[in-house]
This record gives C-alpha cells, structure tokens and sequence, in this order.
C-alpha cells in the first residue's frame, strides 16, 4: 500500500462523509424524526417514572436512551440501507470503479453520519435536559469519552457490515431494518437499565448499543451504577472487542460484495 | 502487450445465469483497441455491449477467456486499471440531490486524490466549456436531463483519464445537448495525445462521426470490425434507393419485388419512407409501377449513399431496432 494510495483514501472518505454532513444544514426534517419523536418517548417514559416516583436519575436514563436512539436509527436506514440506495441511484458502479477501498466509502458515511447524528444527539439530550432538569454527575471523563467513541466506532462498525449484507440478501433485507428498529428498543435499554431484563442482556450485549449506554449512564448518573447492568471496565472491554470483530467483519462481507458484483453481475446493475 | 494497444480482449466470453438455462452475453470477442482512437461498439439494446464495457472496467468479471486494459488483466490488476480508467452512462443518475453540482464534482474528484485547489479550478473550466457555470450552485435534482448528463461527462474527464468508457453517451439526450458532447468529445481527445474512447450507442449517425474505427455488435457476437468508410465499402456494389410515399392508411407494404434488405420506416403525415438495395438498376420503373399499382404514391425518390444502417442490416441480416 503506498503513500499515494493511503491519502487516495483519507481524501475519499473526507469526500464521501461531506454529503451526511451537508445534509444537516439543508434538510431540516431530521429536526422532527430524530428530536421531537424520540423526545416524546422520552417524555412517556419521564412521566411514568415520576408517576412511580423513580428517582431523578431514571429521567436522565430515558433522556440518555432517546439521544441515543438518533445514532441507532441512523445506522439501520443510513447505514444498512445505504448501499442498496447507492445501488439504485448507480453510484455503487462509480465507487467499485474508482481506484478506492470501498471500505473508505463506508467509513466516509460512518464518520459524516456520527457528526451530523451527534448534532441530533446533543440536541435531544439539551432540551431533555431542560425540561427535565437533569443532574449529571461526571464520575470518570476518561472513561466516559473511550465508552462514547467506542460504542460509536461499534455501532458504526455493525452498520458498516450490514450494509454489505443487506446488498447481498437482496431488497427484501430492507425489511429487516423496521423489523429490527423497535426489538432492539427494548433488548438493549434504550429508556430503561438494561439490568430489569436480567440474563437477556448478555444476548443483548452484542448489540453494541446495550453495553455503550449502560456504560454511559454509570458514568453520568449518580445512581447510574447501583443499577449498572456489568462493570465500566468489562462494557469498555466488550464495546472493543465488538468493534474489532464487527469491523473485521465488514471488511470481510464488502469484499464478498464486490467480488459477488464482479461474479453475478447483478449487484451493482440498478434494475436487477 | 503492444504499448500501442489500449485494450485487447481475446475469446472473451460472459454467461449470466438465469432461471432454466444460461444466457450468453458474450461469445469469442477478440477486439485490439489502439491507443489515441475512438472506437465504437455499434449494436442494439441487448447486443453485449453493457456488458463488454463492464468487464473491461473491472466491474465484471469474464466467464471466459482474457481481457487487457494499458497491459493490466482485468480480474487481477483492478487498482491498477481504476486508476487510469473512467466511465459515464447514457441516463445516469449517480450523484447527491442533496448537493450542489459543484459539490458533486468535487466528492467525486476526492476518490481520484485529485487535491482540493486542482480539482475546483478543473471543475470551473469544464463547467465553463459545458455552460453550466451559472448551475455551479443548484442542487442536481434540479437539473434537467441534458444537464446532468452534462455534469456526469465533467466527472469522467475530472480524472484525466487515459482510457474513457462511454456507455451511450447522448441516450436520451436532446439534439443540441447529444451535438454538445459529441463536439466535446473530440476536443477532448485532441487536447492530449494518447487517450482512448470506447464508446458504445446504438446512434448510427453518432459512431459514423466520432470513431476511427466499429465493432458491429449483435447477439454477443462481433459480426465486423472496420473504419466507418472501410465498413461502408460492403457495399460498394450496392444500388440502394430511398423512396417517399403517400398510402391509404390501411395499406402496409409487406413486400416489394426485384430489391433486397428493404425497410419501412413511417414518416408524418401518414407517409411512408422505404429504403431498398437493386441489383438491376433497370428494375426501378418495374419497382415504381408496382407500388403505384398497389395504391402508393410516389412523392420522391433519391438514389443514395450507404450508411451504418444500412452495412448493419447487410452483415447481421437484420434491421436496426433501437428499441430491440
């Protein structure tokens, strides 16, 4: 791999993350998909914790959780789904044949989907804060920042594979993302401690999002680790070892891509 | 390989697998294609040419047999061919409606390496010659059909390619749009010396006026290969007529007598144009009587000079359909 080859690279993945991150500034739907609807869940879920008299901590658990949820929806239909899209508007062919690793296409969307869904993310969680007037409690900045990045670089990593896969399995795959988009709700706690669902969280676990947010709420919430569902130190531990096998394995499954487009013909052929 | 030749196949074969059988796209070609030429694949929808232009870009691979671009093996040395390659498509929609056609360009630019400063300056030049400058700004889903097609040559030359594949080009295109790019085209392959055009379209008139030499493609198959003059010389001994009709309009004419490779093509006003070959040049007033006596009118006639058209319906013994 020379020098040439590696800023070839650097320079499509800056090219192809700057549409995610122009789309922000132009397309202001996102305001009500990923703000206002994950905030009404989160305001059910406030209610119903202050009707139970839950402490303070739980709103800031569900507030966490619904500005959490713009990363997940964000990989399951920008992610998952992108490359059938890329397929279908012909881009796909243009990206096979430029003299790149397909892999910096998709970490090009990676990158521009986390700091534009971060900017969703951060949104949601300032006005959760607001109405709910959460108390954070920083326990561990360090180890905050590594649970944040690495559950991002997991969750991205699984979107990365199932972006090949989807191609692979065809346009039916497409259903999978609303067939997975509200269990995963549920399995990975998104506005609840994913402890309350005892052995089901470590099946949960391999969603990268179960470990990340119970990390994140241990260590932003005073009462985060009483209802920790493993240790910080395990999470951290679990989010790096899923990001390595989800990365590796999306390398592997987009290399199985291109050659099955070489072989069959079909998958960079927008109509078939 | 030869450093003169940019793209050489030999006995290269692709089946695609379909539900009960196999379907041969392409059988045995043996194309030699030099560089500094445009060379044309002329053949119908169908034909095999998609899918020639798609294994020589590294985006399929042969069943059967080899195929070389600037001396690199195409299932082995892709990077190495992507990094002197380019491609656009007649109708293609590639691209970001979300972004602008400076934008676009741009992004694309960056999978080349192309360095920021290069490639705005580049994409400003092109956009002038194109007449796009004042769209610089607006959205590609705005664009109409013309316009985009235009920006999508801009991202195939950006690269300064040394081999350029162009898919049917002008596909849909209006007059003037598909007499822009054609006239770019060969600017643009006179503007450095050694760069390659395959271009495949199922225009007629569009590989008469652009390409050195055609490959006449039908059926997978290569039925001739020539310069447009060389393929015309067929039919040098050839008596060919063309004839305008006025006609009842229920009468079709199904057969007419003493010619070969007739063809009909309706023209306004419920007349007709028939083009026909005559061994016997003697023959005409026989041809003119039995029209006149089957309730057609002759409105004019031209004895005229061979065209693609008519070579292709000489060696594959068919008409050429675009919508075939």
């Amino acid at each position: 791999m020379n020098k040439e080859y590696i800023i070839r690279n650097l320079k499509a993945i800056l090219g192809r993350a700057y549409p995610r991150v122009i789309a922000a500034n132009r397309e202001y739907s996102w305001i009500i998909a990923d703000i206002i609807l994950p905030l009404l869940s989160v305001i059910a879920y406030g209610t119903l914790y202050k009707f139970l008299g839950a402490s303070k901590d739980f709103l800031g658990f569900a507030v966490l959780g619904g500005a959490m949820s713009a990363f997940w929806l964000n990989v399951l239909w920008d992610m998952a789904s992108q490359l059938y899209w890329e397929k279908m508007s012909g881009n796909l062919q243009l990206y096979i044949l430029s003299p790149i690793s397909l892999v910096s296409i998709l970490l090009g969307m990676s990158i521009g989907g986390m700091l534009a869904t971060s900017l969703r993310a951060a949104a949601t969680l300032i006005v959760g804060t607001f109405i709910f007037k959460l108390d954070f409690s920083l326990i561990n900045i360090t180890q905050l920042l590594l649970v944040f990045f690495l559950t991002l670089a997991a969750l991205y990593g699984l979107g990365m594979m199932l972006a090949s896969l989807y191609l692979i399995w065809g346009r039916e795959a497409w259903h999978l993302s609303e067939f997975f988009q509200e269990p995963v709700y549920l399995v990975s706690g998104m506005y609840f401690p994913v402890k309350f669902l005892g052995k089901v969280g470590f099946f949960s676990s391999l969603i990268p999002l179960t470990v990340g947010l119970d990390g994140l709420r241990q260590l932003l919430f005073k009462e985060g680790a009483t209802f920790g569902f493993l240790s910080v130190n395990i999470e951290i531990l679990i989010l790096i070892i899923l990001t390595v096998i989800y990365a590796l394995l999306a390398i592997y499954y987009l290399k199985k891509m291109e050659y099955l487009a070489r072989k069959e013909g079909k998958l960079t052929i927008r109509w078939e | 390989m030869d450093d003169s030749i940019s793209i050489k196949t030999e006995n290269l074969g692709r089946i695609y697998k379909k539900e009960g059988g196999v379907l041969e796209a392409l059988k045995n070609i043996n194309i030699n294609v030099n560089r500094g030429e445009i060379f044309g694949l002329l053949g119908p929808n169908g034909a095999g040419k998609t899918t020639l232009i798609k294994i020589l870009t590294t985006l399929l691979l042969p069943s059967s047999g080899k195929a070389y671009v600037l001396g690199y093996d195409v299932e082995t040395e892709t990077l190495k061919i992507r990094e002197k390659i380019n491609m656009v498509s007649g109708g293609e929609w590639a691209g970001y409606g979300i972004l602008t056609v400076r934008e676009n360009l741009w992004m694309f630019s960056q999978f080349y390496g192309i360095p920021t400063k290069k490639a705005k300056r580049e994409i400003d030049k092109y956009l002038e010659i194109f007449g796009l400058e004042e769209d610089a700004n607006t959205k590609i889903s705005k664009l109409s059909t013309g316009m985009r097609q235009k920006m999508n040559i801009i991202r195939g030359i950006l690269s300064n390619p040394e081999v350029l594949f162009l898919d049917e080009p002008t596909l849909g295109l209006d007059v003037q749009i598909a007499r822009t790019v054609r006239s770019f085209i060969k600017v643009w392959m006179k503007e450095k010396e050694g760069r390659t055009i395959l271009l495949t379209t199922h225009y007629l008139n569009e590989a008469d006026e652009l390409c050195n030499r055609i490959a006449i493609i039908d059926n997978g198959e290569i039925h001739a290969l020539d310069t447009p003059q060389g393929l015309k010389k067929i039919l040098k001994n050839k008596i060919m007529y063309s004839v305008e009709l006025e006609r009842e309009s229920y009468l079709n004419l199904k057969e007419l007598p003493y010619t070969t490779k007739f063809t009909v093509n309706p023209l306004k006003d419920g007349k007709i144009e028939v083009k026909f070959q005559i061994q016997d040049e003697n023959k005409i007033v026989d041809i003119f009587n039995y029209l006149k006596n089957n309730g057609f009118n002759l409105v004019s006639f031209r004895k005229r000079e061979p065209t693609l058209e008519d070579v292709f319906i000489e060696i594959v013994g068919k008409e050429f359909k675009e919508d075939e």
